[in-house]
């Protein structure tokens, strides 16, 4: 199924997508007891602090994220991605690094688990860094900066 | 393998699985749906709306949970306060997101899918986080 008007959507996928990792983190909160915040577990999995979970829970966590990748992977008969080159992803990754301590969460943790909370530091966080993350796209593309490969 | 590790495997790996099948692990679907002024790709709106529906249900089962089914206690943020480090942090991390397309959890699960790439992001990714908790340390 295509959504009219945009041909290049996904939405079954992307729908089907969210529901699992909503009941990824729905096991994490209702079974341990805790929010699924990526940022804030594999803070905790290479001993940056980060959340209160164990450091073999958080790793536990983290190692999970490439199997189910790995999983659909296979099968779907291999994902189609391309990524930045080396130069932005460095920049990037510093970013969403320091932005995600400071900030303390990133897309899962406040943009999933706090929004579904009604949380305001949750919904303030969402806010600023899907603003931000469209003001940049909408730079890059201003002065023709392409940097995917 | 014990049940402080087994959930939080199951819980990874069906996170994981969402995020590669929402699309989330190409950073070109992830940039093309912040592009609202460009080709918009709404993928990823599914991809957050399916998410926040079945963990807004999850919430209503907490409000009627003395405490989860396999821990002793919930853990949960109960902070209210804005700060300018919320807002500022949140700024940064949006700005990293747009340049390359990738958030922690899809950076991570993307080491199967394009490795080199992949590694490079989650390596710059954990020493930004070490370079604030050097900071915070020394002040």
């Amino acid at each position: 199924m295509s959504l009219p008007g945009f041909p290049d959507a996904a939405p079954l996928a992307g729908l089907a997508g969210g529901v699992l990792i909503g009941l990824a983190a729905a096991i994490m909160l209702l079974g341990s007891g805790r929010i699924a915040g990526v940022s804030g577990l594999a803070a905790k999995a290479v001993g940056l602090g980060g959340s209160g979970i164990s450091r073999s829970g958080a790793w536990a966590f983290v190692i999970g994220l490439p199997l189910g990748a790995l999983l659909i992977a296979i099968m779907t008969g291999g994902l189609e991605a391309s990524f930045a080159g080396p130069v932005p992803l460095v920049i990037a990754g510093l970013l969403v690094g320091i932005g995600t301590r400071l900030g303390s969460g990133c897309t899962s943790g406040h943009g999933v688990c706090g929004v579904s909370r009604l949380s305001a530091r949750s919904l303030v966080a969402t806010i600023t860094f899907m603003a931000a993350g469209i003001a940049t796209v909408a730079a890059m593309n201003a002065i023709g900066l392409e940097v995917l490969r | 393998m014990n049940e402080r590790m087994f959930w939080p495997l199951v819980s990874g790996t069906i996170f994981g699985a969402g995020l590669a099948l929402g699309g989330m692990t190409d950073p070109a679907r992830v940039r093309g749906f912040l592009d609202i002024f460009g080709s918009w790709d709404p993928t990823l709106a599914f991809v957050m709306g399916g998410a926040v529906i079945v963990m807004a249900i999850a919430w209503r089962f907490v409000a009627r949970m003395d405490q989860p089914l396999f821990a002793e206690k919930f853990f949960l943020p109960d902070r209210s306060d804005l700060t300018p480090r919320l807002i500022g942090g949140s700024a940064l991390f949006g700005i990293g997101w747009g340049i390359a397309g990738l958030c922690p959890g899809p950076g991570i699960a993307a080491l199967v899918i394009e490795p080199t790439a992949a590694a490079i992001f989650v390596v710059a990714m954990l020493a930004g986080m070490g370079l604030v908790q050097l900071i915070e340390r020394q002040s």
